[in-house]
Parts: structure tokens; sequence; C-alpha cells
């Protein structure tokens, strides 16, 4: 295993399936690995991890390194650590990604404080670059721009890590594209005996009880996207966004604004810190288009922005604007669509 | 059993309300600008402490912050709503700490403190939204972490017993003391101000608030329970080469007022004719419908 400073993806498994968010990452990581030329590894952790070589070498692994034992999963905190971090030790990983989940957000951190390693949270893009150290004049040749927004969705920042490694972030699901990379593609797999990366003493978390609470709300898969903003200004104002959802057959989204007012549900927050969408039609009520917001909508194919104010900054993304207030706009959309549909 | 409890909160800038001066040169954020808030999953966080106390009475709960003299505001609003005692962790040495290098410091605080069973904070805070100091002062002092918690059910017998919310549902876990918690926004809601708790720690500050102020400064000398811890990276035995910038692995590269590539949108008036128009269109291309 002296195969050193390579890009290497965690990947989460759970009911037989590698997460998707692993496959994106895996996609990624393997597009930035031929930038670089270097190897794409992988590491899984878990219980039954018979099928994954099949699931993830056609993503371009090159080396998927497994630690099977059944205390591994469920995921808790401490095993799964000490696994990437003796494991890094050991291999020296140049990069290293995992998904912005409550996973990924829980094991992250922890490994880049052991190693003293910078970790950028929730990047919506990476990229390979140069930097000078603006202070000593150090240049450094190829880092990984971890590209996020920042400061409630205000700004943008390039992060880099000039001297630690590995180079760390975490990415959210649906924020990169998944790719097969070629369908025939054999890496080596590595077995690595629980034993020598993890101790007794990581095992002290136990999970008593665990319910899967499917989430009710499926924004990624919806076609139509209603999502309003602050600018809705009241929960009975998103109540009509519901009614016009439910008559065009599509989801309420929302701002962050919205769901820290209170007005709707975490799980349906669109943007940097909630899910990143692709519909088909997105309407955008009250929405005023912070950067965090837009990164995880830009992408639909079409954005209708309804606002009172002419000047927001969504309109300068959006397709269609309609300025006016959502309370007057929405009736009347609903009204001819009942009226023009059948 | 009483428990020595510690909540991690930060003073954080209202990120809804931010003007042009956000931001200095360096690619830091210029707090002095912005209105300052009690970062709110840590006042969920403070609610889980402060409801641990009342199950354990006796238990004593403190609230560590690292920031300028003025975060004593939100160790003051914590005293209102029930903590017990605040340290103010402030330094220039720490400007500009990255997430590793403010867990470093706070770690350094916490070990001065002493004497922990349960370390709680809110699962991020609202102007970097990285969750990552919980896990890492956690990893710094050796500890377990629960993350994601949505409640503290109990802690008996050296164990607590979480709820936590993550994506694919409710997980339940047990897990031994001391260990460091961070508590979902999905939380209960923090209790208001106790008019006793705001009577009694009205006056409470950090030395260097009332340097200027004798009376202030007697009275806090005859009631020491208004007095605010103020620590510094020295009194926290902290090793300057892993705080503030020096300490921090992460640097920022750039920063950007993100400018759109303006699409000329088509712009819809809002009358019934209008509307009506677009929505046919929608239908006609099967955008809709």
């Amino acid at each position: 295993m002296a195969d050193k400073n390579n890009l290497i993806v965690y990947l989460e498994y759970e009911d037989g399936k590698v997460a998707d968010v692993s496959l994106e990452l895996l996609t990624k990581g393997r597009q930035l690995a031929d930038k670089l030329g270097i190897k794409l590894e992988a590491v899984v952790a878990g219980d039954n991890l018979k099928d994954i070589e099949k699931q993830v070498m056609p993503y371009g692994v090159d080396t998927l390194y497994k630690v099977q034992d059944k205390r591994l999963y469920p995921y808790t905190s401490l095993p799964h650590s000490s696994i990437l971090i003796n494991l890094f030790k050991e291999i020296e990983p140049r990069i290293a990604f995992m998904g912005a989940t409550s996973i990924g957000r829980d094991l992250g951190p922890r490994v880049s404080s052991a190693l003293h390693s910078g970790l950028t949270a929730d990047c919506t893009s990476l990229e390979i670059g140069d930097y000078t150290d603006a202070k000593t004049g150090k240049e450094y040749k190829d880092l990984l721009y971890q590209i996020r927004p920042a400061f409630g969705g205000n700004i943008v920042a390039t992060i880099v890590n000039p001297d630690c490694r590995p180079q760390m972030a975490t990415v959210r699901e649906g924020v990169m594209k998944k790719e097969i990379y070629n369908s025939n593609y054999k890496g080596e797999v590595v077995d690595l005996d629980v034993n020598k990366y993890t101790d007794n003493t990581d095992f002290v978390v136990d999970i008593i009880d665990r319910h899967v609470e499917k989430s009710k709300v499926n924004l990624k898969g919806s076609p139509i996207i209603v999502a309003g903003g602050y600018g809705v200004g009241s929960k009975e104002n998103f109540d009509l966004l519901q009614q016009l959802a439910d008559v065009l057959g599509a989801e309420v989204g929302a701002s962050r604004a919205a769901v820290d007012a209170g007005w709707v549900d975490h799980d349906r927050q669109i943007g940097q810190t909630g899910v990143t969408v692709r519909p088909k039609l997105y309407i955008a009520c009250g929405i005023s288009g912070q950067i965090q917001h837009i990164a995880g909508m830009q992408d639909s194919s079409l954005i209708i922005s309804i606002n009172s104010d002419p000047d927001a900054p969504i309109n300068t993304i959006a397709d269609i604007v309609i300025t006016g207030k959502m309370e007057d706009v929405v009736p009347k959309l609903i009204k001819y669509y009942k009226k023009n549909s059948k | 059993m009483s428990l020595n409890i510690i909540v991690l909160a930060k003073q954080v800038p209202d990120t809804r309300n931010v003007g042009k001066d956000a931001m200095k040169e360096d690619g830091t954020v210029n707090r002095a600008a912005l209105p300052a808030i009690f970062n709110p999953e840590d006042l969920n966080a403070l609610e889980q402490a402060l409801r641990l106390k009342d199950m354990y009475p006796g238990s004593k709960v403190t609230i560590l912050t690292m920031g300028p003299a003025r975060a004593a505001e939100i160790i003051r609003e914590g005293l209102y709503r029930g903590a017990d005692d605040g340290v103010v962790l402030s330094d220039r040495a720490f400007a500009g700490s990255d997430t590793l290098a403010t867990s470093y410091a706070l770690s350094a605080a916490i070990k001065k403190l002493g004497n922990y069973d349960i370390i709680i904070g809110g699962r991020q805070a609202i102007d970097g939204d990285t969750a990552q100091v919980g896990p890492q002062v956690a990893e710094k002092l050796g500890l377990p972490t629960v993350t994601y918690a949505e409640e503290i059910v109990d802690a008996d017998n050296g164990k607590v017993t979480v709820k936590r919310r993550i994506e694919s549902g409710v997980e339940t876990v047990k897990a031994p003391l001391p260990l460091v918690v961070t508590v979902n926004g999905s939380a209960a809601p923090c209790r208001p101000r106790n008019a006793k708790c705001l009577q009694k720690y009205k006056y409470a500050a950090v030395p260097s608030e009332v340097a200027t102020d004798d009376k202030k400064k007697e009275l806090i000398e005859k009631r020491p329970y208004l007095n605010i811890g103020e620590w510094n990276a020295a009194y926290v035995d902290a090793d300057l080469a892993q705080c503030g910038l020096a300490g921090s692995p992460t640097k920022v590269k750039s920063i950007e007022n993100v400018v759109f590539t303006a699409k000329e949108a088509r712009k819809i008036e809002n009358t019934d004719e209008a509307v009506e128009d677009l929505i046919k269109e929608l239908i006609a291309n099967h955008t809709i419908g």
C-alpha cells in the first residue's frame, strides 16, 4: 500500500447501496484525479459490503479500501473516524471528499482535527488551480480550490489548504453530477482488518433505536417546484403556494430565510445548506436570490420569478419575470391554469 | 447526581442583514459592521443544558464563547435564561481562526474549566454553516460526539440517551459521559428570559466592559457572581502557533460578490391577460399540465 498522494472518497453505504452523494463525489474525484494525473481511491466501512465493487468500479475507482465489520454499521463517529485517520496516515492522500450529510459532516471535522488538515464544508464547486501566499510570496501549484457560498450566502469564497494534507471537502447530495466513467473499469480491492484500524474503545456509542422516516418531501424528483422566500411574508401566504403546487402537481420549496422564519419545514429548503434541484420549471415567489439559494436551483430549465422588487437579484438569472406581489400573482396563475388545462 | 455542563455558544452576525462593508480585505468577516445575535442553534443547545439542570438539581451550566468582549452580551442572555456562569475567550491571537484553530482555542479553555460531564453546542453557526467546531472540540479533548441531537433524554448511570435527527430518520443513541453533543435547530426552542435571573444578572459583565466604570466595578467586586470570566490565550495555556490565522490550515484565496451573468429575462405584466397568456404558453409547450 505504498501508493500515496491520491484522491480518496469516503463512501456512504446503506441498505446495500452506495449513496448517490458518494457516487457524485467519485465522478468529480475521477475528473480531478485525471487532471492531476493521480489515482482515484475510495474507502468504505460497514457490514455486508459484498457487492460494493460492482457499484463503484464503473466510476473509475483505482483502489477500493474495504473495512468489513458488523459493528461498523450503522455509522457511529469514533470507529469510522479512526479508520480514516489511520488509513490517511498510511496512504497520505492529497485530497479527500465526503458527502455533506449527517455522516460526512460528523466524520470530516473529527478526521481533519486529528490530522490537522483543513476541511471546507458544503462546497458547491471544486477545481484545481495555483495559489500564491500573499504574505510569504510562496507559490503553490495544483491546489484544490474549495468554492462555497459563505456568510449566509452573501459572498462566494474560494478556500485553499496550502500546507496541510489531505485537502478535505464535503459536498451536498445533488450538487455534483453522477456519471459512469467506464462500465468495464477494474480497480484493485484492498481489504483492511478492522482491528488494525480501530480500537475497542471506539465502540462506546450504542445505537439503541433507529427508525427510518423517509422524507415525505421529494424535491429532487419533482419536475415542477413552487418556491417561496422571505417576501412571501407569512405562513398563510405559503398555503397559497401550496395551492398552486397542488394544481400544478408540484412540490413546494423554500429559501433559507423562509425556513428560518418558521413558515416552512426545513426539509423543503433549497440552496447550499438545503437541497439542490434541477426541475423543468422553478417558480420563485418572493425570493430575493441570495447566492446560497441560487446555488441550489440555477440549473432549473425554466425559472419564473415573481417578486415585488423589479431589481431582486434572482431576476438576473430568471427566464421570465413578473413584477408584483405574490399574493396578487399566484391566485391568477391558479385561476388561469384551472381554466386552460384539461 | 449533578452535572457540570458547558454550553458552547457563538455570537454571530445576523447574516440575514448584510451590508456592503461586511467583509474585510483579507477575506475575513468584519463583525463590527453587523448586528450581533446569539447563534440560533446554540440557543437550542442551551435549552437542552437547562433541561438537564432541571432534571438533575445541583447541576451547573457554564457558557463558553470565543469572541470580542462584546460577546459577553450572549453570556448575559444565557444567564437571564437560567445559566449559572460564563466565560468569554478573547484575544487578538484568535483573530482569523478557521474552525480548527477555533476548536483548538475552545478546547484549551475547556481544559482550563476542567471538571465537565457534558459539552453541548449548536450544530452549526449561521455565519459559517460548517458544523465543524463541535466534533473538532471533541476530537481535541478525546471525547465521543453525538451530533444532530434533537433531544437529550437523560443522563443516568454515566450514560446519556440522545435522540438524533438525521436525513434518513430518527436514531436514539446511548453514549458515555463525558462527551460532546451538538444540537439541531429542530430541537425545542430555548425558554425565554426569567424575570428573577434578569434581575440577578442585569449588571453581569466581563472586566473590560466595566474597566472605566468604577460604580459597576465596585458592584461586581461585592457580588462576584456578576463577574463574567474574560480569558486570553496565555490564561488557557494556548500554543500561539495553533491559534488564529497561524493555526488555520484553510486560507481564503479569494472572496467574490457574485455577479450573475444577466440573461435578458422576459417581463410579463401582472395583468390577467398577460398571466393567462403565459399559462397558455406553458401548457402548450408541455412545461406544465
